[in-house]
């Protein structure tokens, strides 16, 4: 809370960006605290990670200091008193907190965490909630994802970088750093696909995934220069492997469509339909996986690569 | 009064709701106001969350000798919530990107005043044409 309001207060951008990145963390730990393991797991991952790379790098295309404030602040904090309050008003009806008799527990809840195990043969609830149960919800927001990068791509583009000059960045003396990140980068990438593949038993998936392997390139890219880190990841790979992220997950749903099931029914993808399931979401966390990776790739690229205008 | 401590992570989400709401309408600011959406997101996330959330639950992944678990429904919306949020989040940033380089400026007061300039000088050269066209 005290953050919010000292982020609030801040006219150093810089500042606030860092204390946004904080903020992240905290709520992170505060899932963690309510038992989301995979929302913190996420959470820190790109609200500490990935937001505050991409608003760092959009603030070197714009400017570190904002303007003192000409309106009188309190016609907006009127408003917002009278929201609030009427907020809190509204809460005093709500259920107290780890209530068993909430309406959450109630409809489908109980159905999803006895049936889980057995139907989609998988112990992690929440991945099998994500992409069996409400396929459709993630394939949407996979869809989401897509259009957001290819929007970024359209506004800002990714220029041609000069050849001549393979080592161009401008920590290029740092040894230390280099070394390090060197040794980083591929725990990183392990890492990266162990949450991968590992989503279905414990906390992880291919959205969590799909970021983390992205934030490895990031930090390459931001020691070693956009030149080395073009040719690691060329650019124009990145929409064809969102699109191709896409086009698994949607197959699969084809592929169940076309053995007489539903769309994105995967217990017709094998013989036994526990198996068939476990493989569909293991197909599906992987389009997620390759679609959010090249799409928070693309984004910094587009971000980073900008040359600022005067 | 024994319904503070339930209620008490509401009223932290209210607040981090109504700071971003602060920042979104009372700031000039666009990166500034971005960061205030991201407030807001993030209360909404932390209000889910506590929804889901059962006393003497654990965390929704099957384990031996434990029955009782969190709502798993919630978790999965935020945590897709959350990847979206960043990519809408940084579609946001390329606009304000654009609208630096074209207004040479993020502050939402210069843009008008700059809009404003822009239309009356329009409105001059309107006015100028049909002068000549009368002649």
């Amino acid at each position: 809370m005290l953050i919010a309001i000292v982020a609030i207060r801040m006219r150093d951008l810089f500042g606030v960006v860092i204390l946004f990145g904080v903020y992240s963390l905290l709520t992170a730990v505060l899932f963690m605290d309510l038992d989301a393991v995979d929302v913190a797991f996420t959470e820190a991952a790109v609200g500490a990670g990935v937001t505050t790379v991409l608003l760092l790098s959009s603030l070197r295309l714009t400017r570190r200091w904002e303007a003192p404030p000409k309106h009188n602040p309190l016609l907006s904090l009127l408003v917002v008193g009278v929201t609030g309050a009427a907020l809190v008003y509204a809460t005093l009806d709500a259920p107290l907190l780890g209530d068993p008799n909430a309406p959450v527990h109630k409809h489908v809840t109980p159905h999803y965490i006895q049936r889980a195990a057995e139907e989609i043969g998988m112990p992690n609830m929440v991945t099998a909630v994500l992409a069996s149960y409400r396929g459709y919800d993630t394939f949407g927001e996979t869809l989401v994802v897509f259009t957001a990068g290819l929007a970024v791509l359209l506004l800002l583009g990714i220029p041609e970088l000069p050849k001549s000059r393979p080592h161009s960045s401008a920590i290029d003396d740092q040894v230390v750093l280099k070394v390090v990140v060197k040794l980083l980068i591929p725990l990183i990438l392990l890492y990266a696909l162990y949450v991968q593949f590992h989503g279905d038993f414990g906390a992880g998936g291919g959205f969590q995934a799909g970021v983390i392997f992205a934030t490895g390139f990031i930090l390459y890219e931001m020691v070693f220069g956009a030149n080395n880190a073009h040719a690691v990841m060329p650019p124009a790979w990145l929409p064809r492997l969102a699109a191709l992220g896409v086009l698994i997950y949607g197959g699969v749903g084809l592929v169940s469509m076309m053995a007489g099931k539903p769309f994105l029914d995967y217990s017709a993808l094998s013989g036994d339909p526990v198996h068939g399931q476990h493989l569909g979401v293991l197909l599906v966390e992987l389009g997620v996986g390759i679609t959010v990776f090249s799409i928070v790739l693309l984004i910094f690229y587009a971000l980073s690569g900008r040359k600022r205008q005067p | 009064m024994n319904q503070i401590p339930g209620l008490f992570n509401y009223w932290i989400v209210v607040f981090l709701m109504m700071a971003g709401f602060y920042v979104v309408i009372s700031q000039g600011n666009l990166v500034k106001k971005l960061v205030g959406l991201g407030l807001f997101q993030a209360s909404v996330f932390i209000l889910f969350i506590t929804m889901g959330n059962l006393s003497g639950g654990r965390a929704p992944i099957v384990t031996e000798g434990v029955f009782v678990y969190s709502s798993p429904l919630p978790h999965v919306l935020i945590l897709t919530a959350i990847v979206v949020g960043v990519a809408t989040t940084a579609v946001g940033l390329a606009l304000v990107v654009r609208i630096q380089e074209a207004y040479g400026s993020v502050e939402e007061d210069e843009i008008h005043a700059r809009d404003l300039a822009d239309e009356e000088e329009l409105l001059e050269q309107n006015t100028a044409g049909t002068e000549d066209d009368g002649r």
